[in-house]
């Protein structure tokens, strides 16, 4: 008996491929249809990354980039479940997240963006979830940053999520949102995934999240690809 | 069905120091790298290496490559996989395509075997990139495994003349066994990609 495979990739929730707003996309699109897969023990499988992988102060993003004192900018918890579509957590699973610093820069040396490094901000992390599904960052509120796309173009405040889940076809790399930002909806990269399914890329602002005197809120949680009861229901 | 999929996005031109820190030179370790067998790993070790094209031509430097794979005897350290494995290795590499001058990504491994007896011997690929939204899958096949291709039921799938997309080249050199695998975005040689 062959195992039941993943559900499929729901287009109506994931960008196209092409999406010329999004300038970049024009020649780095195939132009040809993707091939359906059924799934075999290859894509049922992936890379299996546990506790052992992260250190202690990996989801801390106020401390782990610290030389000399605090990061600048606005103190942050990010937390939130990570599920499958059936509503069960994903558990044991790696998140990785990345970011902009609060001014809106990144460390990465191509960008050039004339805003300041800061020297106690990195701006990489991971945690692994838990029982729950439940992950949880600290960090700085990333700044918006201008970008080439078209004249007076500027990115929202985001955070860069990757996940593995318990397969490869659950990997999924994404972008956590802040609610309110009126960045959204004149960003292309947002406005790329479809009306009804954008809307959740945005965090809630949570004041039992908050941490008093410390710390503002935000619950992202993030739905990656159920799995079929059975091998009858898998297409094709 | 209750949940509703989070949509993807693009992973940006930024990911280097996230996702890649060692391979970057950023003080962050990584999880994963280009080097997926170690000296301990048993089978034929192998170098994958390639670049990606966009549409015209040009090779993209700001590119992500995963890649997934089965020991030397077919086997994948996972759960899901029932056999036992007294294997090191983890299948698992990332490469990103901005510090080789040429922006090829560079894998050592080991060439994994057939999965189930079925399947031709493969890689699997997941690519990432600024300028994508939503990331894309693809196989690494081998040049040398004639039969086996032949009657792989996924490449039997793809249209023939799209097959050859598929196949790394290779090449004996100096440093070892070197499969050259590029993938192209759009043209004539676009890269078969799969939705799985």
């Amino acid at each position: 008996m062959t195992a039941a495979g993943y559900r499929m990739r729901d287009w109506e929730a994931h960008p196209p491929l092409l999406f010329p707003d999004y300038k970049s996309t024009v020649l780095r699109a195939p132009t040809k249809p993707l091939v359906p897969l059924k799934h075999t023990l290859s894509e049922l499988t992936g890379p299996v990354y546990g506790h052992e992988r992260v250190g202690p102060l990996d989801a801390d993003l106020t401390k782990n980039g610290a030389k000399n004192g605090e990061p600048l900018g606005e103190r942050i918890v990010v937390t939130g479940r990570v599920l499958d579509e059936d509503g069960r957590p994903v558990r044991n699973t790696l998140v990785e997240v990345w970011q902009a610093n609060a001014a809106g820069r990144y460390i990465h040396k191509v960008d050039q963006h004339l805003a300041p490094l800061d020297p106690n901000f990195f701006g990489g992390g991971r945690c692994v979830t838990d029982d729950d599904g439940r992950y949880r960052f600290y960090t700085i509120k990333p700044g918006a940053y201008p970008w080439g796309n078209h004249h007076n173009a500027w990115r929202p405040n985001h955070i860069h999520f990757s996940l593995l889940g318990p397969s490869i076809a659950t990997r999924l790399v994404t972008q956590m949102y802040f609610p309110g930002d009126p960045l959204l909806d004149l960003d292309p990269i947002y406005l790329s995934s479809p009306a009804g399914a954008r809307e959740r890329l945005i965090s809630d602002f949570s004041i039992d999240v908050t941490e008093p005197g410390f710390a503002l809120g935000y619950i992202f949680d993030i739905v990656l690809r159920g799995r079929y009861e059975t091998p009858m229901e898998t297409p094709k | 069905m209750t949940m509703k999929q989070t949509p993807s996005q693009t992973v940006g031109p930024y990911f280097a120091y996230g996702l890649t820190a060692e391979q970057y030179g950023y003080p962050f370790t990584a999880i994963a790298g280009g080097k997926v067998a170690d000296e301990l790993c048993t089978g034929d070790r192998i170098h994958v290496t390639g670049r990606v094209f966009d549409g015209n031509g040009d090779p993209i430097d700001d590119a992500m490559i995963e890649i997934w794979q089965a020991d030397s005897e077919g086997r994948y350290l996972h759960p899901e996989d029932g056999r036992s494995s007294n294997s090191v290795f983890t299948g698992y590499g990332r490469y990103g395509t901005g510090t080789d001058p040429q922006n090829r990504f560079l894998f050592e491994t080991v060439k994994p075997g057939s999965v189930d007896g079925v399947q031709a011997p493969h890689i699997n690929v997941i690519l990432f990139m600024r300028g994508q939204l939503s990331h894309l899958y693809t196989r690494i096949y081998f040049s040398d495994e004639v039969e086996a291709n032949a009657k792989d039921p996924v490449l039997d799938t793809v249209p023939e003349a799209r097959r050859e997309t598929l196949v790394a080249r290779r090449e004996d050199m100096p440093i070892g066994v070197v499969y050259h695998f590029d993938i192209h975005m759009q043209g004539e040689k676009e890269t078969v990609f799969f939705d799985l």
